[in-house]
């Protein structure tokens, strides 16, 4: 796969302004932060979620309950793939019944990311809200999944792909809008 | 790293990296069956047949939660219901599950080389819940994994299997996985009862069983195995007791901690006092527990398109 990088759409200092409007926008739509828990989808959405989990300590003093979520098992695309994708931990050790839930991802594209962490959450309890919260909406979706809370809007097309690099594991804080010769997204591993 | 092979017979071969990979997905699925719901859609579609040709309670009830916890649908056969009571081959058997388009094959057979057999007249994977006295793979994996969870790695851990080793497809499949894991492994039991071949197999060989106790960090104590003891390999369950059983006087005399494992099922009071199986030193409920996960994660691995 050949990656040529045609944009760099958000820098380091646009990416932290961001996140912190998401936290505002998180906490004023909760109207604070009483039974709101974060949720990030592994990999980046996880650093993400960190990330705006630290915006609203500073903003309400308090930061909030925090899980993680591996959805490889929910996959639905596993008659497609050659070998079995690498499992990872999910983590959500407190309770999410009747609490109202923000998933954190990254990249909002096909929505079948969300379909699965959708599913993913429901096998820990019933929590009275799912909120969505992306950094990035891309279009093209394939199934009914609306975000909540967008970091930033684009129009693409289907030979591009947009790419979250964060310091935890990047080397550098931005998003890029990449060319690639993949036919179709796969969702990352 | 991805598991690429299709079947899982026996550990003989079986590569560090690959037992590391199976223990590690084995505990994302650990974490899945302490969820309110323990279910996930992973191998939904998928059609798994237990083949068990001999009894087994632990192991065949250890599979179906696994592939019932995973969504997959499964059909169960035993010897005393079917056909082979009527006189089928498993040539025949095999034939027809593959006419039946079985994605998986879960198959525990006294034949040793029965599930390899069984690879090589169907389509799908092959997994091997014992087979004869030859290997029982996931049973080692659940023991490894226990291991690793108490003690984070095995480098150097010195493990002595007690008992019935001649029989035992557990301890075969032990000896292969816990030495590629780095782990020292002891063999100790009546000599009748010890392979010829073992010592061509990188451990230790103790007759001794104080010997062992005083030489080990675990002992992994098996069960002696009263239908397959017709031909007199010891002369009675009470002097086997008491030349090998491990007691609260035993490792009380030898004035150290160990960990003690069992496969069960547990002859109380014959190869391990019930003391010690209840006692907080045991792995044993832990081994059960990751019998689960284990097989759990081996399922999805082996399930890839390959």
């Amino acid at each position: 796969m050949t990656v040529k990088v045609k944009a760099r759409l958000i820098d380091a200092n646009g990416l932290k302004r961001t996140i912190s409007r998401l936290a505002y926008e998180i906490v004023e739509r909760n109207k604070g932060i009483q039974d709101v828990v974060l949720v990030g989808v592994r990999t980046r959405g996880v650093f993400l979620a960190e990330r705006i989990n630290h915006e609203i300590e500073r903003i309400e003093k308090s930061a909030l309950p925090m899980g993680i979520l591996d959805i490889t098992m929910y996959r639905d695309d596993f008659r497609e793939l050659h070998s079995q994708p690498q499992l990872q931990q999910t983590e959500i050790n407190f309770d999410i019944d009747k609490k109202n839930v923000v998933l954190v991802d990254d990249v909002l594209y096909t929505g079948r990311t969300t379909r699965a962490a959708l599913e993913a959450l429901m096998a820990f309890g019933r929590p009275t809200t799912i909120q969505l919260a992306v950094l990035i909406d891309r279009g093209h979706r394939q199934l009914p999944i609306k975000p909540d809370f967008v970091g930033k809007s684009l129009v693409t097309s289907l030979g591009e792909e947009v790419q979250l690099k964060m310091k935890e594991i990047d080397d550098d804080d931005c998003v890029l809008l990449v060319e690639t010769d993949r036919d179709n997204y796969k969702i990352e591993d | 790293m991805s598991l690429i092979r299709k079947h899982l017979l026996g550990l003989e071969g079986v590569e560090k990296d690959e037992l590391n990979h199976i223990i590690q997905t084995a505990t994302s699925f650990k974490e899945v069956l302490s969820r309110p719901f323990p279910k996930v859609p992973t191998l939904r579609g998928k059609t798994i047949v237990n083949l068990f040709f001999e009894a087994s309670t632990r192991t065949r009830f250890s599979f179906e939660l696994a592939e019932k916890r995973l969504s997959a649908d499964t059909l169960n056969f035993s010897v005393s219901a079917s056909a082979v009571k009527k006189g089928e081959s498993l040539r025949d058997t095999a034939q027809n599950i593959e006419a039946m388009k079985v994605d998986m094959v879960v198959i525990r057979h006294a034949a040793a080389g029965a599930p390899h057999f069984l690879a090589n007249c169907i389509k799908g994977s092959v997994i091997n819940a014992g087979d004869g006295c030859h290997e029982h793979p996931t049973q080692a994996l659940l023991d490894m994994m226990t291991l690793l969870e108490k003690f984070g790695d095995l480098q150097g851990l010195r493990v002595a299997i007690i008992g019935d080793v001649l029989h035992s497809r557990v301890a075969r499949s032990n000896v292969y996985g816990l030495t590629k894991m780095g782990a020292e492994v002891a063999l100790c039991g009546p000599s009748p009862l010890i392979p010829i071949r073992a010592d061509q197999w990188p451990v230790k060989i103790m007759n001794n069983v104080d010997d062992a106790i005083f030489w080990a960090d675990v002992l992994m104590v098996l069960r002696i195995q009263m239908e397959r003891q017709q031909a007199n390999f010891f002369p009675s369950l009470r002097e086997y007791h008491n030349y090998f059983g491990i007691t609260v006087d035993r490792l009380n005399r030898a004035r150290k901690t160990l960990t003690i494992m069992h496969p069960g099922p547990i002859n109380r009071g014959i190869e391990l006092d019930s003391e010690l199986a209840d006692s907080e030193h045991s792995l044993i409920l832990d081994q059960v527990t990751n019998g689960v996960a284990v097989r759990m994660a081996v399922l999805y691995l082996l399930s890839g398109e390959k």
